[in-house]
């Protein structure tokens, strides 16, 4: 390998690759080490509600049906107190174009490559992502380029990723499949060099708008179906984006009464970047292994200044376990006949745990639904968890351990979303950025830090104070 | 028995994008040990190649990448798996519990 392509060469260019990729000069938005103008970069950079409403529509994006789940709310009833049971309703964002609501990221994404006149798009992503931009790609007739991560150096697949290598192939995109590791990012780096290519990041304010549509539609189908703002919005979470884009566009709706619930998979204990734990894992998305670093730090992504900043928008986060996920992916088929999922029905699984407890009027929006198919059902799901020494049983989900035991519930009342205190994701954010900076921290990144957080600044103040006075 | 690729065939092909050594600082230790690998599809450039040859490909997006070659209209690979006994009940299980509700509903 010649040496301006190694490891370290390449990542000591990226913020020169980054800006000319995206046409975004992060560095104007810089007020401080870590601190950056959001809202600045967001209005700048990014599209307005109505833009972004207009160009999704051009291409067949959003305007997706919001179903009530009559049986589910009934099951979830037959649970609860007299009085109790919330009302279920989940957005089908299967029914875009590309089978997720990540259609509307890309949507905004390549729009702004056709627009801007680049060559081409290049994504890195192993999820819908992918494929969302795959298709977007294929209706403004540009080459794509989609970097994965979808083997183990055995060259075993995970069998979600090989779908998705298939599904961006269907829609004419080039698919590099790599095994894993945390070079994703500098393949990609690479590729955008020698193409020239837009990066169509999943973290930029192009991206994050897009979603801001699903939080606005949310809004207007649940008072048109409901007749109500929804008392919960439950949202699958894994690197930021869902979460920070509905939440914005439920905030541009005028919802301030809706609590913002995040959900994600409980994979505690698995290394994302590791060859070993890579195929012990049956969801490889909206999972904590993206969810708590995304949100503890953000800017870990492909561009400098992430546009998704979950903890800004999070009232509430909840994990579960991802035989939860399959037990209620089960059924949304069996009692509602809609096949969707599984990944997608993170939210859905944590809704039906905390819809039980909320009294019959309130309702409980679930955002989205994801297409489903060979590799991503179920049943691949769990077969290739058996084939890789996983125990799938049926049991307490309380005793599922991440990469060694899938444990299905046996009956709907085993269904439990722990709550993932939101302080803890807080302080630890602060010690990230205590430790990178030295403990230097300037006044521009102390006044950044409440709102990048959703916190008070006494909160920061406080937690800071502590780290300066335990020196770690 | 592998069969050789003719120029235009589709194809599959293979690379060491980073040896074991010389991966990222951030990666674990067991990702340390191995290197960096990249498989890529695309129209077979060369007149014509047996795997394990190192060839040239068109992909999708019109580049040309080089590697070695791994097969000749490889097969799409993933599948629904077989059928979990564990989730075979879940659905008359719960169609059980809100069975009553439906009949009674019934015009």
């Amino acid at each position: 390998m010649s040496d301006s392509a190694a490891y370290g060469a390449v990542m000591a260019r990226r913020a020169e690759i980054l800006r000319r990729s995206t046409g975004i000069d992060y560095e104007s938005f810089r007020r401080g080490r870590f601190a950056f103008d959001y809202e600045s970069m967001m209005s700048s950079t990014g599209y307005s509600l109505d833009e972004a409403r207009r160009i999704q529509a051009e291409v067949n994006v959003g305007s997706t049906p919001l179903l009530e789940l009559r049986n589910l709310t009934g099951l979830v009833r037959s649970m609860a107190r007299p009085g109790h049971g919330a009302r279920l309703l989940v957005k089908d964002e299967a029914a875009n174009p590309s089978g997720s609501f990540k259609a509307r990221r890309s949507a905004l994404s390549v729009h702004e490559a056709w627009r801007r006149g680049y060559p081409g798009v290049i994504a890195a992503t192993s999820g819908n992502y992918g494929a969302a931009v795959a298709s977007q790609a294929a209706a403004r007739n540009l080459p794509c380029v989609i970097v994965q991560e979808v083997f183990d150096s055995r060259g075993v697949g995970q069998p979600e990723i090989l779908e998705k290598t298939r599904a961006c192939e269907a829609y004419g995109a080039e698919v590099i499949q790599l095994t894993v590791g945390p070079e994703l990012f500098y393949v990609q780096l690479a590729l955008l060099e020698e193409t020239g290519y837009f990066n169509a990041s999943l973290y930029t304010p192009f991206s994050v708008s897009g979603i801001e549509t699903l939080g606005y539609e949310v809004a207007q189908d649940c008072r048109r179906v409901a007749g109500k703002d929804p008392d919960l919005v439950v949202i699958t979470h894994a690197g930021g984006g869902n979460v920070t884009g509905t939440a914005r566009g439920l905030r541009q709706a005028g919802c301030d009464r809706t609590l913002v619930v995040g959900a994600s998979v409980d994979l505690k204990g698995l290394h994302m970047a590791s060859d070993r734990d890579f195929n012990r894992k049956s969801f490889t998305t909206g999972h904590t292994g993206f969810g708590v670093p995304f949100a503890t730090w953000p800017d870990r992504a492909d561009v400098l200044f992430n546009a998704a900043r979950p903890l800004r928008y999070l009232d509430r986060y909840y994990t579960v376990t991802q035989g939860e996920v399959f037990y209620v992916t089960e059924a949304l088929a069996q009692l509602e006949g809609l096949e969707r999922g599984p990944a997608g029905n993170t939210s859905l699984a944590v809704a039906v745990a905390l819809a039980r407890d909320l009294p019959a009027e309130a309702v409980v929006v679930v955002q989205e639904t994801e297409y489903t198919g060979a590799g991503k059902h179920s049943t691949a799901q769990l077969t290739f968890a058996r084939e890789n020494g996983v125990e799938v049983r049926r049991g307490d989900p309380a005793e599922s351990k991440p990469g060694q035991v899938i444990v299905i519930p046996e009956r709907p009342e085993q269904i439990q979303a722990q709550a993932s205190p939101l302080d803890e994701l807080r302080r630890s954010y602060l010690r990230h950025a205590w430790q990178v900076s030295g403990g230097d921290l300037g006044q521009a990144d102390r006044d950044f830090f409440p709102a990048d957080l959703g916190a008070s600044p006494e909160f920061v103040e406080k937690t800071l104070a502590a780290l300066d006075a335990g020196g770690k | 028995m592998a069969r050789a690729a003719l120029a235009g065939n589709w194809v599959l092909v293979h690379r060491v994008v980073l040896p074991a050594g010389e991966r990222a600082p951030s990666a674990p230790p067991e990702t340390q040990t191995v290197p960096l690998e990249m498989r890529v599809k695309g129209f077979l450039v060369d007149a014509a190649a047996s795997p394990g040859d190192t060839v040239t490909v068109r992909t999708l997006s019109g580049r040309h990448v080089a590697g070695r070659l791994v097969a000749v209209n490889p097969p799409i690979p993933p599948t629904f798996g077989s059928p979990v006994p564990e989730l075979l009940d879940i659905g008359p299980e719960l169609r059980r519990r809100v069975g009553g509700g439906r009949k009674e509903e019934r015009p």
